[in-house]
């Protein structure tokens, strides 16, 4: 990836939806809600993890979480992620309609994400659509 | 061949499929039935039902499930392991045993019943003796809110279960013990595993995580391949297949709808998960990133590899403690401009609180149909929508205020925006709110007082 002299550079990046390329189940613990992203093949892992930091997800949920953790699975092909104080105090105090965070599986999905073109192609419905 | 234990799952939760039980014992061999009832939440409503009724306080849905099958769990030696016993597992057990002598089982039904989790009389002894009982995820201590507490029940693992089935009990029936260890304690008992053999525990312990939300690892909730997911309508709750070595298959009785597949299983795996290295329960500490699953055969999946680590010495509690009220209502806005009208409704409806004065902790507005469950994310609201549903909750701590809020929703009908219905419903419930506060005690204040008794219809 990093282009460096006598190593190849991968051609440009297209960025692919989530929705594509996983897929995954939340639920609760009290205020926090977890996302298990699940790769839908092995081989896309890696490039899941890389991708997909706690940052990033910070970034995507901002204004609707306090703090993101991760932790990997590559047994699973999978992450995890805790989303702190994303579900309005949860149980029974939470006014949400998804007060146990059974959604945000979902939400996560939404996330784009750089793959190599090939990855795209494969595993996007549209190959030509423009990402 | 050597022994293969059969655990099926008939309940992921209380309000689960009732066919599911019935069609797990009819539907193939199986050794035991796992009904699992209890959730943070519905902790806190039982708690409730027992407080306004001192006979009630369990699942009372579990009592005909149990009528339906008991000829047939009788005549085939199937056994069956619930915490449907809630806040209160001696109602629950009676009202079992009533339901056998009515069927002409009396003298052939042995209910193991499984008490001493719940510990809201020793509260404060517990306190005096130093176990702080601190909100886990808070730090705070108990004495925040020692007055509002309704009750307290530490979790119990697999060991009273293990007691009971030696005790020859035919369905054990418990409160707070743990989802996993209403499958954990078969396992132990069927295949003689040491209760310090940490990677058994664990893999034990796993089996009951994935079988313990029921079809939720069988094709329900599926999001992979959703749409090639066939026959729902007779979803075939999961069943586990281990053997005495921790290995063990995932499977269902053939026939049945759903699918069992890795990517069913790992999304039951990762749901609710914190840190996969560390599922802690009263038995053990599963490692989840040791589990290894492989499909063996249609609806069969093999899972092995799976490593442990001793228990803790504390126990988890679920402390229910009253916080106030809360009420929640709705209104549907249609196209045109659906979002909009929704939005003004929302704008005048707060306007209208404020002039009164009323104050409240929380107030959360929702357009369903927009962003209620994505937020921002969702983007921007479509112009075009064929209706918007306004959703607004509020939380107070006093009573009066969230009961006004619950008489300024239905004058919008006829004073806010147009094109408004849907509140065939009437006035939102108001609803006391009955919080949840985790917490940890030393298992020695805690097992001493753990009782098995066998009762006999």
């Amino acid at each position: 990836m990093r282009g460096k002299k006598g190593k190849r550079v991968d051609p440009r990046p297209v960025l692919v939806s989530l929705r594509w390329l996983t897929h995954a189940r939340s639920g609760d613990k009290g205020n926090t809600a977890n996302v298990g992203l699940i790769a839908l093949e092995p081989d896309l892992y890696p490039l899941l993890a890389r991708a997909v930091t706690a940052a990033r997800v910070a970034r995507h949920f901002r204004g609707m979480v306090s703090r993101v953790e991760r932790f990997e699975l590559p047994n699973l092909h999978a992450l995890n992620f805790l989303l702190h104080d994303a579900l309005d105090g949860g149980g029974t105090i939470s006014l949400k309609t998804d007060a146990q965070g059974k959604v945000y599986s979902t939400a996560l999905l939404r996330m784009e994400i750089p793959v190599p073109p090939a990855v795209a192609r494969r595993f996007r419905p549209r190959p030509r659509a423009r990402a | 061949m050597s022994k293969v234990v059969r655990v099926a799952a008939g309940q992921g939760f209380w309000g689960d499929w009732l066919e599911a039980p019935f069609r797990q014992v009819k539907g193939g061999p199986i050794d035991y039935l796992m009904m699992d009832y209890l959730a943070e939440v519905t902790m806190s409503i039982l708690q409730k039902q027992r407080s306004r009724d001192p006979a009630a306080g369990y699942a009372r849905d579990f009592v005909p499930a149990m009528e339906r099958i008991l000829p047939d769990i009788a005549a085939k030696g199937i056994r069956v392991t619930s915490n449907a016993g809630g806040m209160n597992p001696r109602g629950c057990a009676d009202a079992v045993l009533a339901a056998a002598r009515r069927l002409g089982l009396g003298g052939k039904i042995r209910v193991g019943l499984v008490t001493g989790d719940d510990i809201l009389d020793r509260l404060d002894e517990l306190l005096a003796r130093g176990q702080e009982l601190r909100d886990m995820d808070t730090g705070r201590p108990l004495s925040d809110i020692r007055d509002r507490v309704r009750s307290a029940n530490a979790y119990l693992g697999m060991a009273p279960v293990v007691e009971a089935l030696r005790g020859g009990a035919d369905i054990v029936i418990t409160g707070r013990v743990t989802d996993t260890g209403l499958t954990l304690g078969p396992l132990v008992h069927e295949l003689g595993w040491r209760p310090d053999a940490w990677d058994r525990i664990a893999a034990g312990t796993v089996a009951g995580h994935i079988i313990e939300c029921g079809a939720q690892s069988s094709g329900g909730n599926l999001l992979k391949d959703w749409r090639k997911v066939r026959g729902l309508e007779r979803v075939g709750f999961p069943i586990v297949e281990a053997s005495a070595d921790g290995t063990f298959v995932v499977t269902k009785h053939p026939g049945t709808g759903g699918v069992v597949s890795v990517a069913s299983v790992t999304e039951q795996l990762v749901y609710e998960m914190g840190d996969p290295k560390s599922y802690i329960t009263p038995d053990g500490i599963a490692d989840f990133t040791s589990i290894r699953l492989t499909q063996v055969g249609k609806d069969r999946v093999r899972v092995s590899g799976i490593t442990g680590a001793p228990r803790t010495p504390m126990l988890k509690v679920s402390i229910a403690y009253f916080y106030g009220y809360k009420a929640v209502g709705a209104l549907v806005y249609a196209w045109p401009d659906a979002h909009a009208k929704a939005k003004e409704a929302d704008r005048v409806l707060r306007a209208r609180l404020a002039d009164l004065g009323l104050e409240f902790e929380q107030m959360v507005t929702e357009f369903v149909g927009a962003d209620a469950t994505h937020g921002r994310l969702a983007g921007p609201p479509d112009p075009a929508a064929p209706e918007v549903q306004l959703r607004v909750g509020v939380r107070a701590r006093d009573k009066a205020s969230v009961e006004r809020f619950t008489r300024e929703l239905a004058p919008l009908v006829l004073t806010g925006p147009p094109s408004v219905t849907g509140f065939a419903g009437g006035r939102p419930q108001v609803e006391e709110i009955v919080a949840y506060w985790p917490a940890l005690v030393d298992r020695l204040e805690i097992e001493p007082g753990v009782r098995v008794e066998i009762l006999t219809a």
